[in-house]
């Protein structure tokens, strides 16, 4: 049973003709063509699929579509855009990703994480970023989230 | 294509007969090409097979190994840039066409025999190494794995790189009338300064994009030098990874992410016993559900590829939830339901067997001399199946187009995140019954390989789904249920050490009986039909590698090895039989330390007295660890070092024990790959190996119940997150060597390190992975 939603993404307002029930996971992916936001395990247990739900991290493959309308949902295509966040500027220059795959998700849990603590501890990098990434870039994106945040220090100055 | 089945059937039989081809290297041929090599495209000349030039100066180097992470579509076209003296920001890469034989990776093919490194430089090494080579030239077939990209790439990039900035030079002089020696390049241009007594003046440029035509058609200079080391600037720097910027931001395509015009997507659903086939399906409660197209059935056995059925709907949610609801029936009488711990049981029982039995290894008294010995020492190792879970399902999109369509007669399309293009090439010509020349393969980003996507049996069901409901594209996806269900897992093996000191205490015999099933005959017999035939004939080196190769100086050695069949399907999983003979190595080296009562960094040393480059790879990562020196309590370190795919890398873990379990605070770890290409990208990948090793060491762990797969999702087979991962520390051993590899090699040493400092907090020898200490 299909049902137009409207959704607010990326700062525009959008309908999708779907299921109700359908993941905002494949939405993105089947629906809208915004195949950034990855699927790895379906179960929330990879974050590959994490998308920022009013600036919170969310993993996307269990959350129902219906849910989150008229929420303001972020992905990776709107992290920065136009421009490169700074997160994104950080995860260049420390040279983060490898084969690349989980890091949109890694990226956007990065995103609800500062959006929460803007100079975040190790220990609350540990508890927020537990994303799965088989390359094993893990490091780098500790390091990429410091840098990142103390950017966002200077340019708010 | 007759050509080519004799060249095949030649070198099948040049190894089959295993003679010895004195001078085949002749043979090798020209892997450079030349001006008319590569496909015409407008804008762009082809200065040779690897180089096309832009009249914008943008040039584009051929890459015929793909990017899987792994960082080779920056490291090679470095070598290509930095001869020609050419700026990163002006450097793209395009995939090698198919269908030519220079584009061939000829290294992975001399990395078959069983040579001890110590003897790689011997003759007949040597002999077997270039028919390996050879082999790989005749065959031409485009494979990235076995660590090999850069050592397969590197000689013949720097003449590719040197050829073509020598027509540019020549045809930049033509044009000034001057000798080509008064030339000299610098930032993607030709410059000639002209002397006049004893001044110089201004400099006449010609940009690399405005000399193309030119270049395109003159001769090749004589005697093209590629650069010294001193000339070169861009090689050996970490120059950031071109492949970065759209990993960034969602704009990469991998396999799972192509989007066609009407495409529909096709969850797949496949036997969960190997082997087993589909008795019958009833779709009816599928069909009912919304946005499905149907319910297909596909065939089993091409590539290894289970039988199955797929739901094809509108999109991959409502696809998943229809093939879930196909009532099936599986076949599998006949096949005999095994679990793991049977199988274990069998491949134990091999330790006294004195038949079957094949010697990969044999030194000095060899078995004998453990009678001699005055005090002996063995163990029984064991390490289990793993599941490779790359971050990317297996998924593969396929489109069949109607006949005629195409002008250059295309009849099959096919999307694929692939390791082997050749290897998907020939599945798909066999699955659709097309020739090569009918298929085009778009060759994607890869979310992750390690060996995985080695094979071909993704293919499979697209190129059958598609033909079904053709000219529409489908998209086969496989959950991560499915993925983990129907993997090529790592083997288990088992393995019994046993080593002997003389009187003196010295070192003086080693022994080692393994025990596993070989992968490279099902893994050829899978991907290239051919070449299985030939290696079923062949002992596989991978069984036993790792146990036999290491540079330990004992004079007595006896390495064999009994081959134990298992229907598990099992496959290449990064380091390959490294990746468990390391620990067995490793963990035993420092048994026997402990019972000499000696450091073992200190034993490792007093047994690397001839072999100075593994005694400074050992050293640094011991120095830069601050190996003696003091720690926190509660925290111990473990030492290993390991040689694999020629490259020699040392960890040193730091590891304490949390809840029951350890807990690797950091690795240090040193490495000689010979000439580094970018430190960044070798840093990067020991990093990941570290990563990667230390989830399996941890946790990995496949089962068998029934003939089934017992884990279903990342739940069931746990992984290190952010939160338990160590500090990597990387250090590079400077080299001029030929480069070797760095994709695999930091894996196998990880597992024996950390066991080895649980050993030493513990008091307690872990001689099974994963390391539980309860």
């Amino acid at each position: 049973m299909s049902a137009t939603i409207r959704l607010l993404l990326n700062g525009a307002p959008v309908d999708v003709d779907v299921d109700p029930a359908t993941p905002l996971l494949w939405v993105l992916r089947d629906h809208l063509n915004l195949t950034g936001t990855k699927y790895g395990c379906g179960v929330a247990a990879c974050g590959a699929c994490t998308v920022a739900i009013d600036g919170k991290a969310q993993r996307s493959c269990v959350m129902p579509v219906q849910a989150v309308a008229g929420r303001k949902i972020t992905t990776i295509e709107g992290l920065g855009a136009p421009a490169l966040h700074a997160l994104q500027r950080a995860w260049i220059e420390h040279q983060v990703p490898q084969c690349g795959y989980c890091q949109s998700g890694m990226l956007m849990a990065a995103y609800g994480l500062l959006n929460d603590a803007h100079e975040p501890t190790d220990a609350q990098i540990d508890a927020a970023i537990d994303n799965i990434c088989r390359c094993g870039t893990v490091q780098r994106v500790r390091v990429a989230i410091h840098t990142a945040a103390r950017m966002l220090k200077e340019e708010a100055a | 294509m007759k050509r080519r089945t004799l060249l095949v059937g030649g070198a099948v039989a040049a190894v089959a007969g295993g003679g010895l081809l004195v001078g085949f290297g002749r043979l090798l041929g020209d892997r450079v090409g030349d001006a008319g090599t590569l496909p015409v495209q407008a804008g762009t000349v082809g200065l040779n097979g690897w180089v096309r030039l832009g009249q914008d100066g943008v040039v584009t180097v051929t890459m015929a190994k793909t990017e899987m992470g792994q960082g080779i579509s920056t490291a090679l076209p470095m070598i290509v840039a930095d001869e020609m003296d050419l700026p990163i920001s002006l450097v793209r890469v395009a995939p090698a066409g198919l269908d030519q034989l220079r584009y061939g990776n000829r290294i992975v093919f001399a990395g078959t025999w069983w040579f001890h490194p110590d003897n790689a430089q011997s003759w007949l090494a040597r002999r077997f190494t270039e028919m390996g080579e050879a082999n790989g030239a005749l065959l031409g077939v485009q494979i990235t794995g076995g660590s090999s990209s850069v050592s397969d790439s590197f000689e013949m990039l720097r003449l590719a790189g040197a050829s073509a900035r020598a027509l540019l030079v020549a045809a930049a002089a033509a044009r000034w009338n001057v000798p080509p020696q008064e030339c000299t390049t610098v930032a993607g241009g030709v410059v000639h300064r002209q002397v006049h007594d004893g001044l110089r003046s201004a400099a006449a440029r010609l940009d690399y994009g405005a000399l193309a035509e030119e270049a395109a058609r003159l001769p090749l200079p004589a005697d093209v030098q590629p650069k010294t080391a001193r000339q070169r600037s861009l090689v050996g720097t970490a120059a950031p990874r071109l492949d970065v910027p759209e990993k960034i931001d969602g704009r990469a395509v991998y396999g799972i992410d192509v989007r066609l015009p009407g495409m529909l997507f096709a969850a797949v659903r496949g036997c969960p016993v190997p082997g087993g086939r589909l008795a019958g399906f009833n779709a009816a409660p599928a069909k009912a559900m919304p946005g499905v197209r149907d319910v297909l059935s596909y065939d089993g056995g091409e590539a290894g590829c289970a039988a199955g059925v797929a739901a094809l709907a509108a999109d991959s949610w409502q696809a998943q939830l229809a093939v879930a609801a196909v009532q099936v029936q599986w076949d599998t009488s006949g096949l005999t339901p095994f679990s793991d711990a049977a199988l274990v049981e069998q491949m134990r029982g091999a330790f006294e067997r004195e038949k079957g039995v094949f010697v990969f290894h044999e030194r000095g008294d060899g078995a004998r001399a453990m009678d001699r010995a005055a005090r002996t020492l063995h163990a029984d190792y064991f390490a289990p199946w793993l599941a490779h879970a790359t971050m990317e399902p297996m998924n593969c999109t396929a489109q069949w187009l109607p006949a005629g369509q195409d002008p250059a007669g295309v009849r099959l399309r096919i999307w694929a995140p692939t390791q082997a293009p050749s290897f998907a090439i020939e599945t798909a010509a066999r699955v659709s019954g097309l020739r090569r020349e009918q298929i085009e393969l778009h060759l994607t980003q890869i979310g992750g390989g390690f060996g995985r996507r080695l094979e071909t049996d993704y293919i499979v069901p697209a190129v059958a789904l598609a033909r079904a409901v053709q000219p529409t594209p489908v998209q086969a996806l496989w959950s991560r249920e499915e993925d983990m269900a129907h993997d090529f897992y790592r083997p288990a093996a088992v393995c019994r050490v046993q080593a002997g000191f003389d009187e003196q205490g010295k070192l003086l015999a080693w022994r080692t009986r393994s025990v596993s099933d070989a992968i490279t005959p099902q893994f050829l017999a899978r991907n290239f039909p051919l070449m299985g035939k030939a290696a079923g004939m062949l002992p596989d080196r991978t069984q036993a590698e790792g146990l036999w190769d290491q540079p330990y100086e004992i004079p007595h050695r006896y390495c064999d090895h009994v081959s134990a069949p298992s229907p598990v399907p099992i496959g290449n999983w990064r380091s390959v039989g490294h990746s468990h003979m390391a620990f067995f190595t490793e963990s035993f080296i420092d048994e026997l330390a402990l019972a000499a009562s000696v450091d073992p960094l200190a034993f490792r040393r007093g047994l690397l007295a001839a072999h100075p480059r593994h005694l400074a790879v050992l050293d640094l990562a011991a120095s830069k660890a601050g190996w003696g020196e003091a720690l926190p309590g509660g925290r111990a370190r473990g030492i290993a070092l390991h040689e694999s795919f020629g490259t020699i890398v040392a960890q040193v873990a730091e590891v304490s024990i949390e809840e029951g379990r350890p807990r690797v605070h950091r690795v240090v770890c040193a490495v000689d790959c010979g000439l580094v290409i970018n430190p960044g990208i070798v840093a990067q990948q020991v990093e990941g190996s570290v990563i990667f090793a230390l989830s399996a060491a941890l946790y990995g762990n496949i089962t068998f119940r029934d003939g089934k797969v017992e884990q279903g999702n990342f739940p069931a087979y746990e992984m290190v997150r952010m939160r338990e991962a160590p500090r990597v520390e990387t250090w590079i051993v400077p080299s001029e060597a030929p480069p070797s590899g760095i994709g695999e090699p930091a894996t196998p040493p990880l597992a024996p390190a950390v066991a080895n400092a649980v050993c030493m907090l513990t008091g307690k020898r872990l001689r099974s992975l994963p390391l539980r200490l309860a």
